[in-house]
């Protein structure tokens, strides 16, 4: 009797397992899975459109969207967890890394006609110069934001992240690739390629500006700035734009000397089984009103040409989502560090937390 | 006397306040119609806001689904498991309890780094991915203890003559079982269950490591809301679920107060 | 109801879900992304001894707070009416069923600039800063975790046999004496299970420091789970060095205990 009970345990424990599992992996033939960086796509917030649904409604396509918070968060996924997604938005130093994977799968551009709209500036892009696996999504430039009632004088560039009279009211980046190039760019040093010896540099520098800092940030900038509990952070252009309109007293300034333009782009890894309707999605995202819709929410640079013609004016002539050709010509763009180079780089300012 | 009386009392008042001024805020704000510290005018809208977060009403779902799943199973397991280990004799049974409570004394991000690794090293074998089910097994996983802790001194107590009686008495062993032994032992059962159906409510640390890409519980969704720009419909959440906690409490407490009655005019 | 094999499904268990996880750390963590073996993952792991040390002190910090402020609220607890004992100690939990993260963002909202807080403390001219720093952490540990002392202190003390008690009046003690030759002697178990309770999770949680701390208070727990998704290796070494510094400080509290308990 209770042999059987036992048998009957372990079977339904193998069952359990089974049935959970059998559903991993198999998606059907009406979805797309999207996964992108939180807080990335209008969604219905502040009366605009919610462009996935739109999607949903437009093409029947269920899309399954989830977000994730850094572009190590998403490599890792993509390389360690065997999930499938068919659409991912990683920037620019990962794409390079993935393409040099074999991570990504080439895009049939047949099936991407509005990717006629992307300015040239947009195209061949460094980190894919033959054009094969990407399509952007948003660029945008880092710059610095501040408080007008704590910063008496307006900043020109990131040497106020340094700033001895706002000891413990500035806030830094808490992500290293950004860190370490601000650190870099006012060290002198070309943060687009960078070495040991120069990460080494950029720690040293960065350990100087620990004791005056409030706080490493990435999101919690937000509310850091719009409630006015700091005076000082760099952080990307257009969420800048965003906190200045929830904040009168805050400014902005783009370092005179350029900063980092970065651009998110489109691929498709190649664990997707939805090929197909990934790039009927891609397509979607680059639809002039759609495009438009994007970047009214999130502020960021809109790299389609026709959706740029659709924005009011007060967008269209800000600084911060579109800085113009002459700035643009200033930045330097990442690119793909060596594996060995980059983990040194995770790790240095993971100790530079922790000292 | 007297003076002591008023120290104490105040001694709690203070306690109390600590206790709830946080969850006071936290529901003052909900209703703040500005996004800042500052307030900015009486509203409804987090809430209505929340209801329509399609993401929150998953998470909670999730939780719910998770906490139920996670409770049963461990339940089975934890209930039987505990009649088996009472078996064992000596020395093996010390091994076996001791290695039982592993989940309990180590930390809790311990526990999560060494479930994610197994899962990960499987899931490239296995090829599955972390989601529902690795989140479920993880928190069958530190649950399962606390129901063997629970059922363990029950069997202590009961009497094993018990069921030779039932079977004696022309039960067959299944009903001597069921009505006698799993009679006995319910008590024990039902708290385990209950500190296993909390414990996984409120997991955080487990989840987080165990969740994969697609999986949130609503710890994990509020971790990543508190990471993103802070929307005011979390302090409206932390409401609601005050809210719930109360009248879930209150009416305990009316079922206790009822019990009590009852044992009394017996 | 003599079977041993009921017990069978949960070693498996055990085995699968317990013990495998955990040497796979141990693996992990003596090896290098190679996959032969390597002590470089510890001697990483040691850069971070500042880190633990920190996070020691933070927690030996919040576990002495919570003793200090739980041991009176047991003792005046169990000196109140009964159902009015059920009622303080209910009110008490309540705030516990709470979400662990949202107990956090509450303490973050009441101690921000501008906030309640500052609001209330800058009408009587007092300006400061209270988040983002030690302090705010170890308040934010006290509040996640005193009620896990309070309670085996609470249970331990009502245990207590009133018996004992008045005997020692009729033998001529006076409330301090009773209270130190009686209560607290016994009251040593629920304080040190109380001592335990608080002592592993506040040294080992991540999350709290994060949020209420400032550039400094970065936690061993936070580190682990920022190095994890980079190295693992590293990760894991220092997860077995805390697992294991947690293993000695039970097997030293279990001891102390005992000998308590006989002495």
């Amino acid at each position: 009797m209770k042999k059987i009970l036992a048998i009957a345990l372990c079977v339904v424990m193998l069952g359990s397992f089974a049935t959970m599992f059998a559903g991993c992996g198999n998606s059907g033939a009406g979805e797309v899975n999207v996964y992108n960086w939180g807080e990335y796509i209008a969604e219905g917030q502040d009366g605009l459109m919610n462009v996935i649904e739109e999607f949903e409604k437009e093409t029947g396509i269920k899309v399954n969207y989830t977000t994730y918070e850094t572009n190590e968060d998403l490599y890792n996924m993509l390389k360690n967890s065997n999930v499938s997604y068919d659409v991912v938005i990683p920037s620019e130093y990962m794409i390079s890394k993935m393409i040099k994977e074999g991570m990504l799968l080439e895009l049939n551009y047949d099936n991407i006609p509005n990717y006629k709209y992307i300015n040239d500036r947009f195209k061949n892009l460094d980190c894919d110069p033959d054009n094969k696996y990407t399509v952007i999504y948003q660029w945008g430039v880092t710059a610095l934001v501040y408080d007008k009632t704590k910063v008496e004088e307006a900043p020109k560039n990131w040497d106020a992240l340094w700033d001895e009279n706002l000891k413990g009211q500035i806030l830094m980046f808490n992500n290293s690739r950004d860190a370490m190039a601000i650190a870099m760019q006012t060290l002198g040093i070309d943060p687009s390629n960078c070495t040991k010896d120069d990460i080494d540099k950029a720690s040293e520098k960065l350990r100087e500006q620990k004791p005056l800092l409030k706080k490493y940030v990435m999101d919690q900038v937000f509310t850091e700035m719009e409630t006015s509990q700091s005076a000082i952070a760099p952080y990307y252009a257009g969420d800048i734009a965003a906190m200045m309109d929830e904040n009168e007293d805050l400014d902005y300034c783009l370092p005179e000397y350029g900063s980092n333009l970065f651009y998110d782009a489109m691929c498709i890894p190649t664990c997707s089984k939805n090929k197909e309707n990934a790039e009927k999605f891609i397509n979607f995202m680059q639809k002039p009103e759609i495009a438009a819709e994007n970047c009214k929410y999130l502020r960021y640079g809109c790299a389609n040409d026709e959706a740029v013609k659709l924005l009011d004016d007060d967008i269209k002539n800000n600084e911060l989502t579109l800085p113009g050709d002459e700035y643009l010509d200033k930045c330097y763009v990442f690119g793909n560090l060596d594996a060995d180079v980059y983990e040194y780089m995770q790790e240095q300012f993971v100790k530079i937390q922790a000292e | 006397m007297k003076s002591k009386g008023i120290l104490t009392k105040i001694y709690i008042a203070l306690i109390m306040v600590f206790m709830y001024a946080p969850i006071a805020v936290l529901i003052f704000y909900s209703f703040n119609k500005s996004r800042s510290a500052a307030w900015g005018g009486f509203t409804f809208d987090w809430y209505l806001e929340l209801f329509k977060s399609s993401s929150i009403m998953n998470a909670l779902t999730n939780t719910l689904l998770i906490a139920v799943l996670a409770s049963l199973f461990a339940t089975i397991l934890g209930s039987s498991a505990a009649i088996g280990i009472s078996n064992l004799k000596g020395k093996t049974r010390m091994l076996v309890q001791n290695a039982s409570n592993i989940p309990i004394i180590s930390p809790d991000i311990v526990m999560g780094v060494s479930l994610m690794l197994l899962f990960t090293f499987l899931g490239v074998i296995f090829n599955f991915e972390m989601g529902f089910g690795t989140v479920l097994l993880s928190h069958i996983c530190f649950c399962v203890p606390f129901v063997v802790l629970n059922v363990m001194p029950r069997i202590r107590r009961m009497d094993s003559s018990l069921y030779d009686a039932a079977l004696d008495l022309g039960c067959t062993p299944f009903q001597a079982f069921y009505k006698v032994v799993l009679h006995e032992l319910m008590p024990g059962i039902f708290s385990g269950a209950l500190i296993s159906f909390t414990y996984s409510l409120d997991d955080f640390v487990i989840t987080h490591f165990t969740q994969g890409a697609r999986f949130q519980n609503l710890s994990t969704e509020i971790y990543g809301m508190l990471r993103r720009k802070i929307p005011p419909t979390i302090n409206a959440l932390s409401t609601l679920l005050f809210l719930v906690i109360i009248i879930i409490m209150v009416l305990i407490n009316i079922r206790d107060r009822r019990a009590e009655k009852n044992k009394m005019k017996l | 109801m003599k079977s041993k094999l009921l017990s069978v499904p949960y070693l498996i268990w055990m085995l699968v879900f317990t013990m495998i996880p955990l040497v796979m750390i141990g693996i992990t963590a003596f090896t290098d992304n190679s996959g032969s073996f390597s002590l470089e993952a510890f001697t990483s792991a040691f850069e971070y001894t500042n880190v633990f040390l920190k996070s020691l002190w933070i927690a030996l910090l919040s576990t002495v707070l919570c003793l200090i402020i739980a041991y009176p609220l047991a003792y005046i607890i169990t000196q109140m009416r009964e159902s009015t004992q059920n009622t303080v100690v209910m009110l008490l939990m309540i705030p516990m069923w709470m979400n662990f993260l949202l107990r956090i963002y509450a303490w973050v909202l009441l101690l921000q600039s501008g906030g309640p807080l500052d609001t209330l403390l800058s009408a009587i001219g007092i300006h400061g800063n209270y988040s983002n720093n030690t302090g705010a952490v170890i308040v934010g540990m006290v509040y996640e975790y005193m009620p896990f002392m309070l309670l085996p202190i609470y249970t331990v003390m009502g245990k207590i046999d009133k018996g004992l008690i008045e005997a020692a009046q009729d033998l001529g003690s006076n409330k301090m004496m009773v209270f130190r030759k009686v209560v607290f002697p016994l009251s040593i178990p629920g304080i040190i299970s109380g001592i335990t309770m608080v002592f592993v999770p506040s040294a080992s949680t991540f999350v709290v420091a994060q949020y209420l701390g400032g550039t400094d208070d970065i936690m061993i727990g936070d580190i682990i789970d920022k190095i994890f998704f980079t190295n693992n290796h590293i990760g894991a070494a220092i997860s077995l060095v805390l697992m294991i510094f947690i293993l000695v400080f039970l097997v030293l509290m279990n001891l102390f205990g005992d000998e308590e308990a006989i002495a």
